[in-house]
């Protein structure tokens, strides 16, 4: 084992039937940021995360997390969910109803970490809540119990499972903007099971898409949502790509907020709370760009960046629609058209075009 | 109001019907948590033991009991020689027929309350590091407690009006064996003694009252303290 040299945190290769289908993936998780696990319902993903956790047993395969083996079949080794030091979010916050939201955050919580106790209840905004039982929580609040009770145990890794399930809308959003705070803060990989392109755009740096019971495609998120052929399983209707910048200016009578992107050109979105030079990550999605030929004159639409074409592909799921890949300096942003709008305009690649962005377009980001 | 020989009916019910119940608490608990939770070859089998008591002439058991464990029995005579303990027409012979025959409404009542823990958040108190003993005793017995309670209490009224098996284990000594629903029997049998009769039978049905209200009480104050909400 001593000879094992690792760079990525998680690293697995596990078998095990599910009804009628066989769960086969073998994976890497990058050892910092987020690693979204991405399928729809029913592709494997919660199993894969249980058999992690050791909350299952695989038929085969091994699951080491930095030097340690935590289950390896043919070695015969399994070690018990209590000592592999995962912190798991559930589906359900799972809290204890016996105990205060107080006794909850602590109940796996080791000496060592009292210190972080008050800083992240700060950041989870669970102050108010900690003589209260579990039972009075709202279903947002119990969430946001249950992330901070899995990371007081001072987990090396931490797994959630769609932690937003069963939330309405607003609620959703909000839960959303702690988790993607705080998994800036924190220092250990995550991994984040999920079924929804919004809330994995929003928040991971990676990106492992899984398809009944196989990996379909793996690596860094931003260059998977460029990817024309997955167009259909990465949201598909819905899909988006990422842009990022700097705060650049605050609009306070209008609650607007500018961003410079690294090439120094700007977009104008609806205010983010961030200070001056903090780094944003916008979500564009793929059907709230425009293309123009030109910089328009009369237009509602706030934003126009210039860009090239890269490459354009027929979509994979709608006849009518044509998918694009621009370059905006160094980043790359995807837009889909009609066919017939691509083929008037003459969208071939190379072609410089301007990129048009409605600003109400952008959701507020964490 | 009660003569000396009726209070000393009444504390040696107490007594044994409490040794009873501190008896078989934990092989009670224990034996239902095996059942509630685990799947086993002969668990169909060990269930229809623990559950004889409950369908058997308690004649039946009380005679199983002394071919067991009387002098010549082969655990009475062990405990015998080697622990020197005598059950048979003793106090604590008494209690353990009683243990004995309550033994399945506790396993009962606390196996219900052990199957209605959700295991999801065993499994949860796993993944934040505790081991098994520790989900037992934080987690899955703090939530069975109603069960529990009044596993107990239920357990302690079974052996409080036990009869059948005590006569024939521990036969009717006073101040040793002769409980409240012997002392009643005996009245019975003696003429002239309606009055006295009557008061036993007053005071069978106080306590029996009494054991089934702070039973129902335990439980819907624990019930209270697992789903208590702030106004």
């Amino acid at each position: 084992m001593s000879t094992l040299t690792t760079t990525s945190a998680l690293s697995l290769d596990l078998r095990k039937r599910l009804g009628d289908f066989t769960l086969e993936v073998a994976l890497e998780v990058a050892a910092s940021g987020v690693t979204a696990l991405f399928g729809e319902s029913g592709s494997g993903k919660t199993s894969l995360l249980r058999l992690i956790a050791g909350l299952d047993r695989p038929d085969a395969g091994h699951v080491r997390l930095g030097q340690q083996w935590l289950t390896h079949c043919q070695r015969g080794i399994a070690v018990p969910v209590h000592r592999r030091r995962l912190g798991v979010v559930f589906q359900e916050p799972r809290l204890f109803p016996h105990y205060r939201v107080r006794g909850n955050l602590t109940y796996g919580m080791p000496r060592a970490a009292r210190g972080r106790f008050d800083d992240l209840i700060a950041l989870l905004g669970i102050e108010p809540l900690l003589e209260r039982l579990p039972g009075t929580l709202s279903g947002g609040e119990a969430r946001r119990v249950a992330v901070g009770r899995a990371l007081l145990a001072q987990p090396r890794l931490l797994l959630l499972d769609e932690p937003l399930t069963g939330l309405d809308g607003e609620r959703k959003q909000e839960l959303l903007r702690y988790l993607v705070r705080l998994t800036r803060e924190i220092d250990i990989p995550v991994l984040y099971v999920s079924h929804d392109t919004q809330e994995i755009t929003a928040i991971a740096d990676h990106l492992a898409l899984i398809d009944s019971g196989r990996l379909v495609a793996h690596g860094p998120l931003d260059a998977l949502l460029l990817r024309l052929d997955l167009g259909g399983r990465l949201g598909g209707f819905d899909a988006a790509s990422r842009l990022y910048g700097r705060v650049s200016a605050q609009d306070a009578h209008y609650a607007l907020t500018q961003i410079t992107l690294a090439d120094g050109q700007r977009l104008r979105v609806p205010r983010i709370d961030q200070p001056l030079g903090s780094g944003v990550r916008l979500r564009v999605g793929v059907r709230d760009v425009a293309i123009a030929l030109a910089m328009p004159a009369d237009t509602s639409y706030r934003n126009g960046l210039v860009a090239r074409i890269v490459d354009t592909a027929p979509s994979t799921h709608d006849p009518s629609a044509q998918e694009l890949r621009l370059a905006v300096g160094e980043q790359s942003l995807r837009a889909r058209l009609t066919r017939q709008a691509c083929d008037e305009m003459g969208l071939t690649p190379g072609r410089e075009v301007i990129a048009l962005i409605r600003s109400v377009a952008f959701e507020a980001p964490g | 109001m009660l003569s000396d020989a009726e209070w000393q009916a009444l504390a040696l019910s107490l007594k044994i019907a409490g040794s009873a119940v501190g008896w078989t608490l934990i092989p009670g608990v224990a034996l239902a948590w095996l059942l509630a939770r685990h799947e086993f070859r002969g668990k169909a089998l060990l269930d229809g033991v623990i559950h004889l008591p409950l369908v058997l002439p308690p004649v039946v058991v009380g005679y199983l009991l002394l071919l067991a464990l009387g002098r010549q029995g082969w655990i009475g005579h062990w405990l015998q020689t080697t622990l020197g303990v005598t059950l048979p027409f003793t106090w604590q012979g008494a209690a353990v027929a009683g243990g004995v025959m309550a033994f399945p409404l506790l396993v009962r009542a606390v196996r219900l309350s052990l199957e209605a823990v959700d295991p999801k958040l065993e499994a949860a108190a796993a993944t934040l590091g505790a081991g098994r003993w520790r989900v037992l005793f934080t987690i899955t017995l703090p939530l069975a407690l109603p069960g529990l309670l009044t596993g107990s209490v239920l357990a302690f009224a079974r052996a409080l009006s036990e009869f059948g098996a005590t006569i024939t284990f521990a036969s009717n000594i006073p101040g040793e064996t002769r409980t409240l629903p012997l002392a009643l029997y005996t009245l019975i049998q003696t003429p002239g003694k309606e009055a006295a009769a009557a008061r036993m039978c007053s005071l069978s049905i106080a306590i029996a009252m009494l054991s089934l209200i702070a039973s129902e009480w335990l439980a819907r104050r624990a019930r209270r303290r697992l789903q208590e909400r702030d106004r």
